[in-house]
């Protein structure tokens, strides 16, 4: 279908669209739930506490260095669900292109929906397309909703967090925004930088079965990054923490791109990291599994949970104190 | 991508000694009260927790080296009244967007309809009117003797092309006069100056002699990483110590006595000197710049006959008072209150490089 477009008769519900559907769409994603192509997907009985979480996603571009917007919208879902302890069961997948979308890149982008699904070990179950005029959206907006399952013992959550934990993070710090930011501005670097977007729940899964109740809380740092789901850690566990500047993980290529544009990367966007506020004295092996695993080589401790007013504070690199707030009215560019 | 001299300029190891040695050097003498002029300076400090390290030491008041908050709420109401006019274009450095006039800002006023564009080069504001030519494009341009090159360069650019839609909203302040008018300030008690580096670059650390011999102050250009700050801080306590007024550049690497000749004649050929009115401080005579005669037809006041008014509104926003350094930002009563970063009532609050915004933002509480 080289040099196709999506036309408005895609999303009219006729001929066309279930063409779109059948032969681009469900196609590559057939599974016994999704096949029937029934007005719902029918998941059987499940066992358990059932997390349920959604999200839009509206990045641009739609393809950047290192993935696009397909794995975005599958990996965000799956990493929402693992980083509540839950075990992703089925997740959902509505399209909403713009008329003129180029059918191939629609089909890279579902192309690599379908690998990361199928590397998150979950099935799309349900879908919706729809087309709009040129104009109405960017391209192509995707939105994933995801059911999974707890498990039965341990669930990290706020309310386990105390003084002595530690904090660990999977990995750098800013990579995807960086990605991102570079791809959209056009910036010409000598090195490349990558998204890190990534499905972490099978990662994310092996070390709460192994640590149980040692695993407090877990978040992923995606939108405003490692500063501002620290400070939401913080308050929700009404705790202090204090980050060691030294050990915050940062590639030398996105270090590059922060001073040259005056970012800092404890701000940017990650989209395949996690961050786990664990028991002080399982917080080494904790890190030596996470190291083990394709998407956590580089994780590290980068800070403690202290006693003291909650918030964030960080011992800087030269051996001063300070605040790490929110970030305040800064230009959000379409990231995610 | 490899920046060089990142980790060099923050070893700890380093920084450590430095402070140490300031320790040795200074004793137990009451603290010595420095001015760091720039707000790069003010974010340095305050990210890298500088202040609390030496604490009984020195005393750090922050300058108004901040060049969105010096920019007087008459100057917004101007750019609003020409973003008004049918077919205009506010191209502007994204600071300025918050920045609050006396009645409005232009990120209020973008939603009411104002084209207001974002960008980082004034050269990018001629592209969009190279690009436009249905459309009058006028440039905010504000900034020290830093952004004043780039400026010149984009009015030297649309003269070459003869462009007839582009045209600056000059705010353009220079530095060194007004550290003339802090230093003889007595309420502000400076006892020395940590330069600027960006602008240092631009003027070179000569510029500051005059200021060192006539008001008898320690001036010491310093670069923007914690031991070049660090650093700058020792020699500026040693020439005190020492009981002498000189002026020491520890930003040699980048900036040099003379300055940047390519830079000064450009900014000498697009622009005059004038008076200019600072937000919170006042009219500083001779430190603005005003565009030109021979270039006025780039000249936004000129053009469409703005005037900017150098009278303020008075209200209970002290940022006047920062800005010379007369008292810390937890001295005004609207701070962290009324006037957060989230919701700025004062420029200090707005800009990213305001000390307001910078103690907020790092400050321990």
């Amino acid at each position: 279908m080289t040099g196709e477009k999506i036309l408005l008769s895609h999303g009219e519900g006729g001929k066309r669209t279930r063409e779109l559907i059948r032969k681009i769409i469900a196609k590559r994603f057939e599974n016994p739930i999704l096949s029937p192509l029934f007005d719902s997907g029918l998941l059987g009985r499940l066992d358990g506490e059932i997390a349920f979480t959604t999200d839009g996603y509206v990045v641009t571009p739609a393809i950047f260095p290192g993935g696009d917007i397909g794995r975005l919208a599958v990996c965000g879902t799956l990493n929402d669900l693992s980083v509540c302890g839950a075990r992703p069961v089925a997740i959902s997948c509505a399209l909403i292109l713009e008329e003129g979308f180029p059918v191939q890149m629609l089909e890279t982008i579902l192309d690599s929906m379908k690998a990361a699904a199928a590397e998150g070990n979950v099935v799309v179950a349900c879908g919706d397309t729809k087309v709009v005029e040129k104009g109405s959206a960017d391209g192509i907006f995707i939105t994933t909703s995801g059911v999974g399952i707890a498990s039965d013992g341990w669930r990290p959550a706020p309310e386990n967090v105390r003084p002595g934990d530690r904090i660990v993070l999977t990995g750098t710090m800013g990579d995807h925004q960086a990605a991102v930011l570079i791809a959209r501005n056009r910036l010409e670097l000598a090195a490349e930088i990558l998204s890190d977007v990534a499905p972490l729940s099978s990662m994310l899964l092996d070390v709460l079965s192994a640590f149980g109740g040692s695993v407090r809380f877990m978040r992923d740092p995606t939108r405003g990054g490692v500063g501002v789901s620290l400070n939401e850690m913080a308050e929700s566990s009404r705790v202090r923490i204090v980050l060691d500047e030294s050990r915050l993980p940062v590639a030398e290529a996105v270090r590059g791109i922060c001073e040259i544009l005056g970012f800092d990367p404890i701000y940017l966007a990650n989209e395949g990291k996690a961050l786990l506020i664990v028991d002080g004295k399982s917080a080494d092996p904790i890190v030596e599994t996470l190291r083990k695993t394709r998407y956590g080589r580089n994780a590290t401790v980068i800070g403690e949970v202290t006693d003291g007013s909650p918030g964030v504070l960080m011992k800087t690199v030269i051996g001063g104190l300070r605040a790490v707030d929110y970030p305040v009215g800064d230009q959000l560019p379409r990231i995610c | 991508m490899q920046l060089k001299y990142i980790d060099e300029f923050r070893d700890p190891g380093l920084a450590r000694r430095v402070v140490d040695s300031i320790r040795t050097l200074w004793g137990d003498r009451p603290p010595m009260r420095l001015m760091e002029v720039c707000g790069t300076h003010t974010v340095s400090i305050a990210r890298g927790g500088i202040r609390p390290l030496l604490d009984g030491a020195v005393t750090m008041v922050s300058g108004p080296g901040c060049p969105v908050c010096v920019t007087p709420d008459g100057y917004i109401d101007a750019a609003i009244g020409l973003g008004k006019r049918p077919g205009t274009v506010i191209a502007t450095f994204g600071d300025m967007l918050r920045v609050p006039g006396s009645f409005s800002s232009l990120e209020k006023e973008r939603g009411q309809g104002i084209d207001v564009r974002i960008l980082y080069s004034p050269l990018d504001a001629v592209e969009i009117a190279a690009g436009s030519p249905e459309k009058e494009v006028v440039f905010l341009g504000v900034g020290f003797e830093t952004t004043a090159p780039s400026i010149a360069g984009a009015i030297l650019s649309a003269t070459e092309r003869k462009m007839k839609n582009f045209s600056v909203l000059s705010s353009v302040r220079t530095i060194p006069l007004a550290m003339e008018v802090l230093v003889s300030d007595p309420e502000v008690r400076i006892e020395g100056f940590l330069c600027p580096a960006h602008v240092s670059t631009i003027i070179g650390s000569d510029a500051y002699l005059p200021l060192a011999k006539k008001f008898g102050v320690p001036c010491v250009v310093a670069g923007f990483e914690p031991l070049d700050i660090l650093y700058g801080i020792y020699l500026l306590l040693r020439q005190k110590k020492r009981g002498v007024a000189a002026v020491e550049n520890e930003y040699s690497r980048v900036a040099t006595p003379s300055g940047n000749r390519k830079a000064l004649d450009i900014i000498a050929k697009v622009f005059r000197e004038c008076d200019i009115a600072w937000r919170g401080i006042g009219v500083l005579p001779r430190t603005g710049l005003a565009i030109a005669e021979s270039y006025a037809a780039f000249d936004a006041q000129r053009k469409f006959g703005v005037e900017i008014p150098f009278a303020e509104e008075k209200t209970a926003c002290r940022c006047g008072d920062v800005l010379k350094g007369k008292i810390t930002p937890r001295e005004c009563p609207l701070f962290g209150k009324a006037c957060t970063p989230g919701e700025p009532y004062g420029p200090c609050m707005v800009s990213s490089e305001g000390t307001c915004a910078a103690y907020y933002k790092y400050g321990v509480q």
